[in-house]
């Protein structure tokens, strides 16, 4: 197949209207096989505006005697207008931007066509290899180690090539616990929790089945866990359905542990929203921020609204209860769900941003996003597939990452101080999620992106963000290390909505900008008089 | 005195060639609710103005607010005309004609009822009512409606009863505040300020305002419009000013509104708060364009009801005055100024061009402007507050940036000192520098994060854990917060909270959220350098 194919007009007149604050473009509209570009006339000042098609959620069209108009609806919720000359020309462009904007292969997609300027191919694929932390974890513990048992996939799928798991576990009996884990996700370790000396693991749920079976090595593995901690420890399993739905999934061969089999261990139950309520919650929620027109202050307070926020107490919750059971109560945690690929890896990934000062910093969070999504096996291409516009029955869709993004900048609100990164980087992890030219979230797992020569065939985005030219844009210039876990509060009063994202093409954006300028001011001022220091000592005369 | 008035007045460029000072209203012969410093037109005789008063609801007759320099527009304000259902009064129609004459540069005025017409309308029976276009010439008359004080002290009542809520769901909590109405009440009277500010910066158009008696939702409306238009207001001292203009000098009835004294209650409703609540709106909206930050909002509030400040006792100048207020109370303003640098806002920025001049909310319509401040009613609950102060943060670095900076003017003095002291080929033994010694800082309330909060819901999860545990903690920090709270001032620290009655009040919700009260004021100086070491 070639793009050309799906290109049925590739140029036109248009002018594109993004939004009430911004003014309008005008020009000659092209199609590419990965791109809409606006190139405008030779007298304009304006630079050339591109939008990646795949980040296309939605299109509209509406024809008038000699002009189209088409809306764009954008994955990073961004609404836009094109109005197109000719009747033909827009209604060709609308159904070309419809076809090249939902390609299904992903080796055609534009990660694999994007060369920048000033990266290398296969730069930055190295940068936060979760190797390097299973490698220290185990070195300080002394009870992990690194097992190669998935080495070519075939125990696990959805997990990486490297996973870390108790010593005392030998390779055979991790496989035997993998078949009895829904798609093999036996537990591993997620994060060691030094101060305390417990741990956090995570898996699926165990295939228990009506017959409540039993697996001598799952059990013997967790065992292991509470051993590796220290003699005696406790271990709390948190399940992230309602002990109703985790004894409904017996009838679909899932269930949950029995207490009977694994002594030491108890199980908690924090339902957690996911697939389609979740994605249908994000949905509403969008629509209610984008219906401004209406006469009723209430938008957000309509019950739209609620639910999003409610998932993020929710989230923020469970994450507090398994940070708090590790560092309060020094106990294990086992996290999981159902398949574990996704309110697990939120609880998991939240729970360290709270007591682990690392993870808050810049390159510590990218390290746990490759570490507790990418690899752990977040089907972003499943999840991300659309956004809160699509008219596409949804599938797989779930707004699981934007869920975590939230919950880290609602910590950001409450802890100004503590986060290295800013609001910039989690819209930038948003966007990219959704839609990106580099290669960092395509596929759905490892495994697959091995297939597809990810690695080597695209650019990371790491590499893409960790330009100096960027930093700014991403960094919180308050940051101030901590030492400390930092706990949120989830009452109701203390978790806002995240505008910088939700109205982020709906508000207007100068009064934050101007304020953030301010605050570099402040902070690099300091920094400028504190180098501008004349050291006495050294201009001394040597006598 | 701090604060001047005729200082005011003459910072906006009074008198001039349209607006005078008239002593009509010495020793409160014509209205005992308004100061006796006036200023009205020039061409508004005496005879005039008193006649217009007598057909006014207790005889507060127009007189002005605010004057735009820069186009001649003016606001006004008054109480509600005695039309009834047809009368007419020849000397206030002149008094109308008159504010509309001192701007040469618009053929009309607009009257803005700030009460919604079908209260209006009600009071025709009573003889009261609003203005008739057909009698006065030239005016744009215009309803903004602002509920009663009946209708908004009972909005706050029901707010505050939803954030005491005992875990309630995120709808019941965000439908409560909805259903509340407190939110719609503060857009209300933000639609009116900023529809006057458009009217007189955008049109060049004069506006008088009035509601009932003029001395409630027109003081709110005045003042939010003042702010919108005049960077000034903006400013620490200058909102002092507008404080005391709209409301203490204009006879806003601080007694019986906030309860001062044993009086009825029907009478008490949070009128000040909502336009204090207004400008903490507007400082979300545009962080840069106000001098001051949120605390010094919440002291004022504080204060408001404290009856600590001569400030805000009695109902009117005349009251005061008759008690000697100023003689034998201290000033609220002179304590505040004091301590100037706990109130100032890190962002504040006078040279932008978007903080310059009137502030512009954006046209599209943006509900999602107002939102529930809970740093103010939910103060005393600290856990629920942000536990970083971005502002206190950025106030230290500013500090330690100043410090620095005369750190260097001395070592280079020294420098040059040095540097004379070789070439006279003296021998002098230069004293190596002292380490410099910077206080770190550290805003972070860091006891207070490290404690988390009861996460398991009515759940226990950590069964292990004593169940006394919990109250025993909240029963230790009660004590502790006992001691704290002995200090009687809001003080500016920003750990403040006299959270001693607030606490047990929440303590039927178990030690749900007292944990994190932790004595979380431990600015030891070893922990800070720690943090920024």
């Amino acid at each position: 197949m070639e793009f050309s194919d799906l290109i049925r007009t590739g140029r036109a007149q248009a002018k594109l209207l993004r939004g009430p604050e911004a003014p309008p473009l005008r020009g000659t509209l092209c199609l590419t096989g990965h791109h809409l570009l606006l190139s405008p006339g030779p007298q304009a000042t304006s630079e050339l505006w591109l939008l990646l098609l795949r980040s296309v959620d939605s299109i509209e069209k509406r024809v008038a005697s000699d002009s189209g108009t088409i809306t764009l609806r954008c994955k990073d919720l961004r609404v836009l207008q094109l109005e197109i000359e000719g009747v033909e020309a827009s209604l060709d462009i609308a159904r070309s931007i419809e076809a090249l904007s939902s390609l299904e292969s992903v080796i055609t997609s534009f990660p694999f066509f994007y060369r920048p300027k000033g990266l290398r191919l296969g730069d930055a694929w190295h940068f936060h290899p979760p190797e390097r932390y299973y490698k220290r974890v185990a070195r300080e513990t002394n009870a992990w180690r690194l097992s190669e048992v998935n080495e070519d996939f075939s125990v696990c799928p959805s997990y990486p090539r490297a996973v870390i798991v108790p010593r005392s576990v030998d390779d055979g009996a991790l496989a035997r616990s993998a078949r009895f884990r829904q798609g093999g996700r036996f537990p591993v370790l997620s994060y060691h929790h030094a101060p305390s000396g417990t741990v956090l693991v995570r898996s699926s749920q165990p295939l228990t089945g009506p017959q409540k079976r039993r697996c001598a090595e799952d059990e013997e593995l967790l065992r292991a866990v509470l051993a590796g901690a220290r003699p005696g420890a406790r271990g709390f399993i948190v399940d992230t359905r309602s002990s109703q739905a985790a004894k409904q999934a017996r009838m679909t061969g899932g269930g949950t542990e029995a207490k009977a089999a694994y002594p030491g261990w108890k199980r908690l139950h924090r339902p957690l929203e996911r697939g389609q309520p979740l994605q249908e919650s994000f949905v509403r929620l969008v629509e209610a921020c984008g219906d401004l027109q209406q006469s009723t202050d209430s938008w957000l307070r309509r019950p739209e609204g609620c639910c999003w926020l409610a998932h993020v107490k929710e989230a923020l919750s469970a994450a507090c209860l398994a940070a708090q059971g590790m560092e309060r109560e020094g106990a294990c945690i086992l996290v999981h769900g159902a398949e574990g690929t996704d309110s697990t890896l939120l609880v998991t990934s939240l729970a360290q941003l709270i007591l682990d000062p690392l993870s808050r910093t810049m390159a510590g969070f990218q390290e746990l996003v490759e570490r507790e999504w990418i690899q752990a096996g977040h089907p972003f291409q499943l999840r991300c597939a659309h956004s809160a516009f699509s008219h596409a029955r949804p599938k797989h869709e779930a707004p699981t990452f934007l869920l975590f993004l939230d919950c880290v900048w609602q910590l950001g609100r409450q802890f100004p101080l503590s986060l290295e990164f800013g609001e910039g980087l989690l819209l930038a992890l948003f966007e990219h999620a959704y839609a990106s030219p580099f290669g960092t979230f395509l596929c759905n797992s490892e495994k697959e992106r091995c297939l597809c020569e990810v690695r080597t065939r695209t650019h990371s985005l790491w590499s893409g963000l960790n330009q100096p030219k960027e930093q700014r844009k991403l960094r919180n210039p308050l940051y101030a290390p901590n030492p400390l876990a930092i706990w949120p509060s989830v009452e109701l009063q203390s978790l806002r909505l995240w505008q910088g994202l939700f109205l982020r093409w709906i508000r207007p954006p100068e009064p934050s900008e101007v304020a953030w300028e301010k605050v570099w001011q402040i902070v690099t001022d300091k920094e400028k008089t504190k180098l501008s220091q004349p050291t006495v000592s050294a201009s001394e005369p040597q006598l | 005195m701090l604060i001047d008035l005729s200082e005011e007045y003459k910072r906006m460029g009074l008198p001039n060639n349209y607006w005078q000072l008239s002593d009509v209203n010495r020793d409160y012969r014509v209205c005992d609710s308004y100061p006796t410093e006036l200023y009205v037109p020039k061409s508004a005789t005496a005879h005039i103005i008193v006649g217009s008063s007598k057909f006014r609801s207790r005889r507060r007759f127009p007189a002005l607010s605010y004057y735009y320099r820069d186009n001649h527009a003016s606001i006004c304000r008054s109480s509600q005309p005695l039309s009834g259902f047809s009368a007419r009064c020849l000397e206030d129609e002149q008094m109308l004609q008159a504010i509309r004459k001192a701007n040469p540069g618009s053929d009309f005025i607009y009257v803005v009822d700030t009460r919604p017409k079908l209260n209006a309308m009600a009071n025709r029976a009573a003889g009261k009512g609003y203005e008739n276009e057909d009698n006065y010439s030239n005016i744009k008359f215009q309803f903004i409606g602002i509920e009663n004080i009946h209708v908004m002290r009972n909005s706050l009542q029901k707010m505050l009863e939803v954030c005491e809520l005992k875990s309630p769901s995120m709808s019941d909590f965000l439908w409560g505040l909805e259903n509340s109405g407190w939110l719609r009440h503060i857009k209300a009277i933000m639609d009116a300020g900023i529809f006057i500010a458009k009217a007189v910066s955008e049109e060049g158009v004069s506006v008088l305002v009035h509601c009932s008696d003029g001395w409630d939702r027109t003081a709110q409306v005045c003042s939010v419009a003042s702010l919108l238009l005049d960077p000034h207001y903006r400013t620490l001292k200058g909102f002092m000013v507008l404080i005391e203009k709209d409301w203490i000098s204009f006879g806003h009835k601080f007694n019986h509104r906030y309860g001062n004294l044993d009086g009825d209650p029907k009478e008490i409703s949070p009128v000040i708060d909502q336009f204090i609540e207004c400008v903490w709106q507007l400082m979300e909206q545009f962080p840069c364009a106000f001098e001051f930050n949120e605390r010094f909002l919440i002291h004022i509030q504080h204060h408001i009801y404290s009856c600590q400040f001569g400030n805000f006792l009695c109902n009117s100048q005349k009251e005061r005055q008759e008690l000697k207020i100023q003689e034998r109370t201290y000033s609220l303003w002179a304590h505040l100024w004091k301590n100037r640098a706990d109130y100032m806002n890190p962002l504040f920025r006078d040279d932008h061009s978007q903080t310059r001049g009137t502030l512009r909310l954006p046209t599209t319509p943006c509900n999602f402007l107002y939102k529930f401040w809970s740093g103010m009613y939910n103060r005393f609950e600290k856990g629920l507050q942000p536990r970083q102060s971005v502002t206190d943060y950025l106030m230290a670095v500013k500090e330690e940036t100043q410090q620095l900076e005369e750190e260097r003017e001395a070592l280079e003095e020294r420098l040059e000192k040095i540097q004379k002291v070789q070439l006279n080929h003296t021998k002098v033994k230069a004293k190596q520098s002292e380490p410099s010694k910077h206080s770190g800082f550290s805003t972070s309330d860091n006891s207070t994060a490290n404690t988390p909060q009861d996460y398991s819901g009515n759940m226990k999860s950590f069964p292990s854990r004593s169940p006394s545990q919990g109250d025993e903690d909240s029963a230790l920090i009660l004590t502790q917060d006992n001691l704290k709270s002995s200090d009687p001032d809001l003080s500016a620290n920003s750990d403040q909270e006299s959270g001693v009655e607030d606490l047990s009040c929440r303590s039927p919700s178990g030690g749900e959220c007292a944990p994190s009260e932790d004595s979380g004021k431990d600015r030891d100086s070893d922990e800070a350098v720690f943090l920024t070491a």
